[in-house]
């Protein structure tokens, strides 16, 4: 027999239910009008009344009406053909819906993520006799260019044994595939398809590592002087118009990753539709394949109701989990995180919640803190690592990097990409302020190389500014040098032409040998005694070097261009 | 058959109570008394009891008026023959025009499958050269115009509804002062624009919660034009007006205010009205032009900022003109790749040339001395500042590229634009 509710209150998206039997803290009701079943997740309870956050519209609720209680956690389908899938926030499959309710997306609607009548090439690998436990492979089954691991349910504690396994064959995500028995006696069948809770991190791995390893984005200015690592964490706060969303796409396509998952969280349509529409026709350069094959998106955008929101997120990283089970990297891109802490801050209004700053809830860095911490890389038990990176934009209100979801955010990643609105109007993009960022994680670069680049970078923001107060008649020749040194860097190297086929994406190999020629030159003293000349030269010098950038790698112009830069320099060297 | 109650429990701010046991969430309710007439909302149900929305406001609202619950939701008529019409923020006619007899549609609906949306590809031509060169409009885009209050918004907006080149326009007027609201009906009307109108004027008298739905009115008939294949421009004017019956009502409503007395859901609100934009995979589209007025001149202010979130670009309206820098049509790149081959490499050149400009103006007002090259710009922004951002310019795309290449070349020799000869050859008008 179900356990139902009754609605006694609805405002906006919260409706409050008496119940009589037990209910559970996060499990999942459905409040009904007629035919239709709105799902919604408990989120408090008081006394007999318990608050629900429905994730629909709410309109055509009514006091008396009737929510049924699942018991269940919000949860996800896991199984074979997530990749290359476009899912709301509840993982509604969008093509899928679009098939049968057309244009809009109509409330109370829910298909199987994961197509029930597919069949999938099964090959086992474990055998019967085995000793298991949650998290460890019974076979595998190809999905794109992956062997996709089917694995024991993650929600099975202790230790199992494999009782029986099927044999090779096409099955579909509901067929048995497995029976497993614990110690107890107890028997699980085991399908292709697993539901997992997302608000509940996956634990079944070994051991948790540090991240050390750099994540090549082929973004030079992130690579090069702020790296991300694999199973790292990092964060890109900006003004609007400075470029996150871009810098995010370049990420998708050009990151060497596995697995990409993109999270649209609250932001605009238009770029989802890019992503997708695009991302078919497009190829990942690491595999010759399409690039929507190695990407799931999860997409609730600003239009879309405003608890599911929230959910997505959430979604999205546990379908990034799941892959890292696999033993894969993933690349999880969150955009926008401020909107899901709106999210958190409409919902707890209504809850009527004493209000933090900005009226954020108080809990508001914890609940932060916890997601960014579902990143990570780990050993699994069969030895091999698997990782999610989380890379997640921020929108603080007015630019202002002092409000609250800016700096819940900054005390638990690992590498912090500022976008400058100054440097996006002077079109210098990508727009990562190079003086104010930072990065706890190794790069690809000598640690001496980096460190003599920021200190030329610094140096040459304070002769500029000196400039602005005393002119360029007031500053001296070595200064001024200094300035247009670190010009040139910015220049030349940390910008980057994103809609240039070559110039667009660098390979690490080549950011070490780029950067290294560069720091080089740098270090060497220079002749120059004229304001004019100097200007001149770094002006040539510039232009080669972009040219340089725009030469596919190790061909002819490259080397061409690279002896061109050499003898531009020995002009002016000075051999110590 | 719908209950009547006649007792009001509460009236405060724009919100009555009644105890209605049946009433549903968001459902519309008729409110009568002997001194008038509203319609209402339920915006809230806790208990027996039903808050509800008075549209009109609650002046002279007596505790015995009559509340008849409608068992539907806000609906708004949306065939043809609403084309030429005015009407109110209650949708009621403005204009002494016969109501119009129809189910109509829900508004505030469901948002677009994201999977049934296109990447746009379609230029909105205006006429306007600084939108049609600089920044172009394109299909399904949603741009504000950033202003403050003096700027001529309404005069753009007029010279927009009559010249774009749409099949229908949708104008939404929040708080327009009741001369304004004059001004755009006999400027479309003179014209002969009015018959591809449909306008939604909530003036400054108007009760405010009128205003709150004016956006959804004009975007809801508009999403009905553009399932129909139209292609529908959508003006609004004044966002910021919107935003601060938003402001108003959630104060009433004792929400708790986040920032400057904004509801926390500014964000959402303004979104789930800019993202109707829409350019549907096999039918119409709905682009979108919303004036919001920057109070004090600060774009950090809540409105402006949460609306530069959502938007894909915006202009910037100052001194009657539009701002060349700062300005920005995100979607700009989808279109004048394919309009004229000089396009984009003019735009950038005109633009670099008029920053240049700028320079030279800020040197002269400190007294530098002027170089012929200073000379030189000062005659090229004059002439660009009359003859292509004056907001009285009306050319097509092609006759404005043009005429930026007589701007040029009245101040330059071909070699110090910086432009690629192939395209001076071609184009670089001979000597006059």
């Amino acid at each position: 027999m179900p356990n139902i509710g009754r609605i006694v209150a609805v405002s906006g998206s919260l409706i409050t239910v008496t119940f009589k039997r037990p209910v559970v803290q996060n499990e999942v009701g459905y409040a009904m009008i007629d035919d239709l079943m709105l799902k919604a997740e408990l989120i408090r309870v008081r006394g007999e009344y318990a608050d629900l956050q429905v994730f629909e519209d709410t309109s055509g609720l009514f006091v008396g009406g009737q929510v049924e209680f699942t018991g269940e956690m919000l949860a996800v389908e896991l199984g074979p053909g997530l990749l290359g899938q476009v899912v709301d926030g509840l993982q509604n499959p969008l093509f899928e819906l679009a098939e049968t309710s057309g244009y809009f997306l109509p409330r109370g609607r829910y298909l199987d993520p994961l197509d029930r009548e597919r069949r999938w090439p099964f090959t086992p690998s474990a055998e019967v006799g085995d000793a298991l436990q949650a998290g460890e492979a019974l076979g595998s089954v190809p999905e794109g260019q992956f062997q996709h691991r089917v694995m024991v349910p993650f929600g099975l504690a202790g230790a199992w044994t494999l009782r029986e396994l099927a044999a090779a064959g096409e099955y579909t995500v509901s067929d048995v595939i497995a029976r497993l028995e614990n110690e107890r006696g107890e028997q699980r069948e085991v399908t292709m398809l697993q539901r997992w809770p997302v608000k509940v991190p996956i634990r079944a791995y070994r051991e948790r590592l540090r991240p050390q390893e750099p994540l090549v984005t082929k973004v030079r200015i992130v690579d090069t002087l702020f790296p991300v690592a694999r199973g790292g964490t990092s964060c890109i706060p900006g003004p609007f118009g400075a470029g996150k969303t871009v810098l995010q796409q370049l990420m998708s396509r050009h990151a060497e990753v596995d697995v990409v998952v993109v999270a649209a969280c609250g932001e605009r349509a238009g770029e989802v539709v890019e992503t997708l529409r695009e991302f078919p026709e497009l190829t990942d350069p690491r595999t010759g394949r399409s690039l929507m094959e190695r990407t799931v998106i999860v997409c609730n955008t600003s239009s879309m109701p405003v608890a599911a929101r929230e959910a997505s997120v959430y979604t999205a990283v546990t379908l990034a989990e799941y892959y890292r089970q696999m033993g894969l990297d993933v690349l999880l891109l969150a955009d926008s995180t401020s909107r899901w802490a709106q999210a958190l801050r409409e919902v707890s209004g209504r809850l009527e919640e004493i209000p933090g700053e900005e009226a954020f809830p108080a809990y508001l860095e914890s609940v932060v803190a916890a997601f960014y911490e579902r990143g990570g890389l780990v050993r699994l038990h069969d030895g091999t690592h698997g990782s999610v990176t989380i890379a997640g934009t921020v929108s603080p209100a007015g630019g202002n990097l002092e409000e609250p979801v800016t700096q819940a955010t900054l005390k638990v990643v690992g590498a912090f990409h500022g976008l400058s609105r100054a440097r996006s109007d002077a079109r210098r993009y990508p727009a990562i302020d190079p003086l104010d960022s930072w990065s706890h994680y190794p790069g690809v670069v000598s640690k001496d190389d980096i460190a003599f680049a920021r200190r030329l970078l610094h140096d040459g923001h304070e002769v500029d500014q000196m400039m602005k107060v005393v002119g360029e008649e007031g500053t001296g020749i070595e200064d001024f040098v200094r300035y247009l040194q670190a010009e040139y860097l910015d220049a030349a190297y940390l910008q980057q032409d994103a809609f240039d086929p070559v110039d667009g994406a660098t390979g690490a190999e080549r950011q070490t040998e780029v950067f290294g020629e560069l720091v080089q030159m740098l270090r060497t003293p220079v002749a120059l005694v004229d304001k004019d000349a100097a200007r001149r030269f770094y002006q040539h010098l510039t232009q080669v070097t972009k040219e340089w950038n725009r030469c596919a790698w190790g061909s002819p112009e490259y080397q061409a261009a690279r002896e061109r830069l050499r003898g531009l320099q020995s002009e002016v060297g000075v051999d110590a | 058959m719908h209950k009547t109650y006649t007792r009001l429990e509460r009236i405060a701010g724009s919100v009555v109570a009644v105890s209605a046991g049946d009433a549903t969430y968001r459902e519309l309710a008729q409110i009568t008394w002997p001194g008038g007439t509203s319609l209402a909302q339920v915006v809230r149900l806790e208990g027996g009891r039903a808050f509800l929305q008075v549209f009109a406001g609650v002046r002279g609202l007596p505790t015995d008026a009559r509340v008849r619950f409608l068992g539907r939701p806000m609906r708004v008529p949306a065939s043809d023959d609403m084309l030429g019409r005015v009407f109110d923020g209650a949708g009621r006619p403005r204009d002494n025009g016969p109501v119009l007899d129809e189910e109509g549609v829900d508004i505030a609906g469901p948002s677009v499958n994201p999977a049934r949306r296109v990447i746009p590809r379609t230029m909105v031509r205006t006429g306007i050269p600084m939108i049609d060169v600089f920044n172009t409009l394109v299909e399904s885009q949603k741009l504000p115009i950033f202003s403050i209050p003096g700027e001529p918004y309404l005069e753009l907006l007029a010279r927009l509804a009559l010249q774009a080149e749409v099949d229908r326009i949708v104008l939404g007027g929040m708080g327009l002062k009741h001369d304004d609201y004059l001004y755009f009906r006999d400027t479309l009307e003179s014209a002969g624009a009015l018959a591809r109108t449909v306008a939604f004027i909530h003036t400054a008298a108007d009760p405010t919660v009128e205003c709150l739905l004016v956006p959804d009115l004009a975007l809801a008939v508009a999403e009905r034009f553009a399932l129909r294949g139209q292609r529908v421009l959508v003006l609004l004017s004044d966002m910021t007006n919107y935003a601060d019956a938003l402001k108003e009502v959630a104060i009433t409503m004792e929400q708790i205010p986040s920032n400057r007395g904004y509801p926390g859901d500014l964000y959402s609100q303004l979104a789930a009205r800019y993202e109707k934009a829409v350019d549907f995979d096999d039918a119409g589209s709905i682009t979108i032009l919303a004036v919001t007025t920057m109070p004090g001149d600060d774009v950090t202010h809540p409105v402006p900022d949460n609306t530069g979130y959502i938007t894909e670009g915006q202009l910037y309206l100052r001194g009657g003109r539009i701002e060349p820098f700062g300005s920005l049509s995100r979607l700009k790149q989808l279109v004048n790749g394919t309009t004229r081959d000089d396009h984009r490499p003019l735009m950038n050149t005109m633009i670099q040339l008029y920053a240049a400009y700028r320079e030279t103006l800020e040197k002269r007002a400190m007294g530098f001395r002027m170089s012929d090259w200073d000379g030189q710009l000062l005659r090229y922004g004059e002439g660009f500042e009359a003859r292509l951002m004056d907001l009285d310019v009306d050319l097509p795309l092609e006759r404005a590229l043009d005429e930026g290449w007589d701007v040029l070349a009245s101040c330059f020799e071909p070699t110090q634009t910086g432009l690629a000869s192939t395209l001076i050859e071609r184009h670089w008008p001979s000597s006059p």
